[in-house]
């Protein structure tokens, strides 16, 4: 073969694996539900979609055993509830001062600590929680202990602000600037600006901050694993222990016997935790669009 | 009717962006070894025209060209790699656009490429491409230096020698001085007109003094259409549209 | 009240909030420095782990991490950098090109127990590679996908569009014009994701959790078949799990993983901020 034809076969041959590369994705995605589902669905020979879901107890080890994901489910929500509570105005007001009012250098030195906070390990805050907050909390309310939805919360609050703080700050930065000087020019104050009218116009890119973060709290595992107490009961408080989803997937997966009915509950509790996160990615996906317009 | 002698023969050449319509059933003849100037008002297709040439159209999403373009004789579509017809048929743009590489390597990039590695083949076709554009006596001691450190005029010019290295057909001008001061403006029309005795020359261009000066035919496109093609001396004296004359003097433009 | 007021009340009140984000950054660092900085040595960072955990050192569990980030490295990178380079050269704006992206948004979202979950379900268990080091490395390169594609996508996007048509109206075809006026220019931005990638790896637990994780190996891990300690699962089972451990352990712990991911994370920001002062055009 000549020098060029090789060569064009070469380059036929990069371009097609290019090709390919771009379906991995897609094949990725595609594989993860189908091993969950192929793992988990054998759960539902025995036991319906309704009592799995909305089954009240969760006894995995007990004969004969019981799959109710109900408490987790409610653990999962009381927890990712309580961070949303807290992070949501924290962060979208940290977002408003560091788009629009902090100064130049200040800015920067702020947006490396978040970017920093956004790359401590999940474990290690978890550890943190665990040792430092957990007594605290314990001692200010006077409970047995300290690994509480509540202590959970606050936890997870602290990972989910990097995340809300830095889209939100982009969706509100990209607010073109003849928004504010026309506000200005008619004789607003900086603040009314921006309060009336650029974190109006962000908006949409707002709204997606906060779903991205929630989701990030709602597939968090390690941190919440180490400072919620792991008590797979309906929670009747925030100063309880509870269990989510995911900290029972990483806590009893080591118990379960493989191909049995335990294995196979946790599983399918994966395969509703992929859905909830599918869900709420494609949700605040579409608001990110609509904000970029 | 075909004129054999011709470089270019194009027959019902139509191209679409979208829905829109940006040429419009486009017959002409380009001979060989001649300046062929175009003129007309901004968005009258005369970039796309030229884009058509060496279909760089194609790199635009949603374009759709049909009709037939001849070079020498052979379909530019069908019966050419478009790697050796874009060799055939160099542009240069409407602003200097030097890669981000050194003098040398800029000009030898096409070459490269095509897969050129002998040393003494790419500096022969430095030297020689760099006289032919009239640049060799100002870089020839800093061939290594990068090409972003030379002026506006100068990296026109070197965009000219980056194409002469490959030994084209025909050359492409696409508006080359509008950016440019008249002393630079005044080089390139003479390097043109040089070129001519090897090359084929297409040159648009918005300044209708230019085309006069330096062109032997000229064609007046308007909103796509080609209005009007013939000698650069008649249709500057006695064109045959009124549409031509009124934009030649300048009652819109 | 007067608008300059509310201005004032409304300024300090986002001021205090941005400050209540930050604060805890510096309280984490400093307390893990202060309480961790005792435990470290040459001997904790290079000794094998004695006495069921509670003497010598976590030097396994470190180049535990080590393995299993470079493993998913090597699988990430260049699948990241195809499909990055699918996304901006080659794909147009159709149906499978949107069904892409939303692919990797999917991924990104995906929490990291699944990824425990998925790996366990295909890698451990369907191609019987068992809990290893290549199952481990599988998982977690699957898992930094999405963020090394983003950044790709990225400094692909910023190298000038008219690099692409000079190149190509030069008679290069469309991969000559991307391998030699794309890519090079493209290459600090990849490298940068890259780190970051490395940065994330390195302190995920939940991915490694069922796939490689053990917690205490006699011996270092002689084959990408064999189990390995790694300093985050490491950190969860001492603070979690074993009594008696000194706590200036647990923290030293806390410490190194902490710094590697903080160190990686720190060169990836200076070199982008490197590379974006000494760009050629």
């Amino acid at each position: 073969m000549t020098a060029n034809r090789l060569r064009k076969l070469k380059e036929w041959l990069i371009e097609k694996a290019i090709l390919l590369s771009g379906i991995f994705s897609v094949v990725f995605v595609l594989l993860i539900f189908l091993f969950l589902l192929r793992e988990g669905f054998s759960l539902f020979h025995g036991e319906s979609v309704g009592d799995f879901l909305f089954g009240k107890s969760w006894y995995p080890i007990s004969d004969p055993p019981r799959f109710g994901i109900l408490p987790l489910i409610l653990g999962s929500l009381l927890v990712t509830l309580g961070a949303a509570a807290i992070s949501v105005p924290i962060g979208i007001a940290a977002a408003l001062y560091i788009a629009e009012i902090a100064p130049g250098r200040l800015k920067e030195g702020l947006k490396a600590g978040i970017e920093l906070l956004a790359a401590i390990p999940s474990v290690v805050i978890g550890f943190i929680g665990m040792i430092t907050l957990g007594p605290w909390i314990k001692s200010l309310f006077n409970i047995p202990t300290g690994l509480t939805a509540l202590t959970g919360s606050v936890t997870l609050a602290f990972m989910a602000m990097p995340t809300i703080v830095s889209i939100a700050e982009d969706a509100i930065t990209a607010v073109p600037r003849q928004y504010r000087e026309a506000a200005i020019a008619m004789g607003a104050t900086k603040w009314q600006t921006t309060w009336r009218i650029v974190a109006r116009a962000a908006r949409p890119g707002m709204v997606a901050a906060v779903m991205l973060g929630i989701g990030r709290v709602i597939g968090e595992t390690m941190a919440v694993m180490m400072v919620t107490g792991n008590a797979a009961v309906i929670p009747a408080s925030f100063l309880q222990p509870v269990r989510t989803l995911t900290a029972t997937i990483a806590a009893e997966m080591g118990e379960s016997v493989q191909g049995g009915s335990h294995y196979a509950a946790l599983f399918a509790i994966g395969i509703v935790l992929f859905v909830i996160t599918f869900l709420i990615n494609g949700v605040a996906d579409i608001y990110l669009h609509r904000s970029r317009r | 009717m075909v004129d054999p002698a011709a470089k270019f023969s194009i027959r019902g050449l139509h191209v679409h962006y979208g829905h829109h319509c940006v040429l419009r059933d486009l017959n002409l003849e380009i001979q060989a070894n001649e300046i062929f100037t175009v003129i007309g008002p901004a968005n009258s297709g005369k970039t796309t025209f030229l884009h058509a040439l060496n279909r760089l159209v194609d790199l635009a999403a949603n374009s759709r060209t049909s009709g037939r373009i001849l070079l020498d004789g052979i379909d530019i579509r069908a019966g050419l790699e478009v790697e050796d017809l874009r060799r055939k048929v160099g542009i240069v743009f409407a602003l200097p656009l030097p890669l981000p590489l050194s003098i040398y390597e800029n000009v030898v990039y096409g070459m490269r490429m095509k897969g050129v590695r002998a040393a003494a083949v790419l500096d022969e076709a430095v030297e020689r491409s760099l006289r032919e554009s009239y640049l060799w006596e100002e870089v020839k001691d800093r061939l290594r230096t990068p090409a972003m450190n030379l002026s506006g005029g100068q990296q026109q010019r070197l965009c000219m020698a980056r194409i002469l290295a490959g030994q084209p057909d025909v050359l492409l001008f696409d508006e080359p001085t509008s950016g440019l001061d008249p002393i630079s403006t005044a080089r390139i029309e003479e390097t043109m007109l040089n070129l001519k005795e090897k090359y084929t020359i297409i040159l648009v261009t918005n300044n209708v003094a230019q085309a006069a000066r330096v062109g032997e035919r000229t064609a007046f496109f308007l909103m796509g259409d080609l209005v009007e093609v013939s000698a650069t001396s008649k249709m500057f004296t006695t064109p045959a549209d009124s549409r031509t004359s009124d934009y030649i003097t300048g009652k819109f433009g | 009240m007067s608008p300059r007021l509310a201005q004032k009340i409304a300024f300090t009140v986002l001021l205090l909030a941005t400050l209540l984000v930050v604060l805890p950054v510096i309280f984490i660092l400093g307390i893990i420095v202060a309480k961790g900085a005792s435990a470290i040595s040459w001997e904790f960072l290079f000794s094998m782990p004695r006495d069921g955990m509670t003497a010598g050192g976590i030097f396994p569990a470190i180049l535990g991490t080590l393995y299993l980030v470079l493993g998913a490295i090597l699988f990430a990178v260049p699948l990241g950098v195809l499909a990055a380079v699918y996304l901006v050269e080659y794909s147009s704006d159709n149906w499978f090109s949107r069904l892409v992206k939303l692919a990797i948004v999917n991924l990104a979202g995906v929490p990291s127990v699944v990824y425990g979950l998925f790996g366990l379900g295909i890698f451990v268990t369907f191609f019987r590679f068992g809990a290893s080091i290549l199952s481990g490395s599988l998982t977690l390169g699957i898992m930094i996908l999405p963020v090394i594609i983003t950044s790709a996508r990225e400094a692909l996007e910023s190298v000038p569009r008219h690099f692409r048509v000079v190149s190509l109206s030069l008679g290069a075809s469309r991969w000559q014009t991307i391998r030699h006026s794309v890519l090079p220019h493209a290459l600090p931005g990849i490298l940068t994701g890259m780190i970051l990638g490395l940065g994330r790896a390195a302190g995920e637990t939940a991915p490694i959790l069922f796939t490689v994780a053990a917690f205490y190996l006699p011996r270092l891990p002689q084959s990408v078949f064999d189990q390995t300690m790694a300093l985050p699962y490491h950190l969860y089972v001492i603070s979690t799990q074993v009594p008696g451990i000194a706590e200036n352990v647990r923290y030293g712990t806390a410490l190194v993983l902490l710094s590697l991911v903080l160190l990686l994370n720190l060169a990836a920001i200076l070199l982008r901020s490197r590379f974006r002062r000494k760009k050629k055009w």
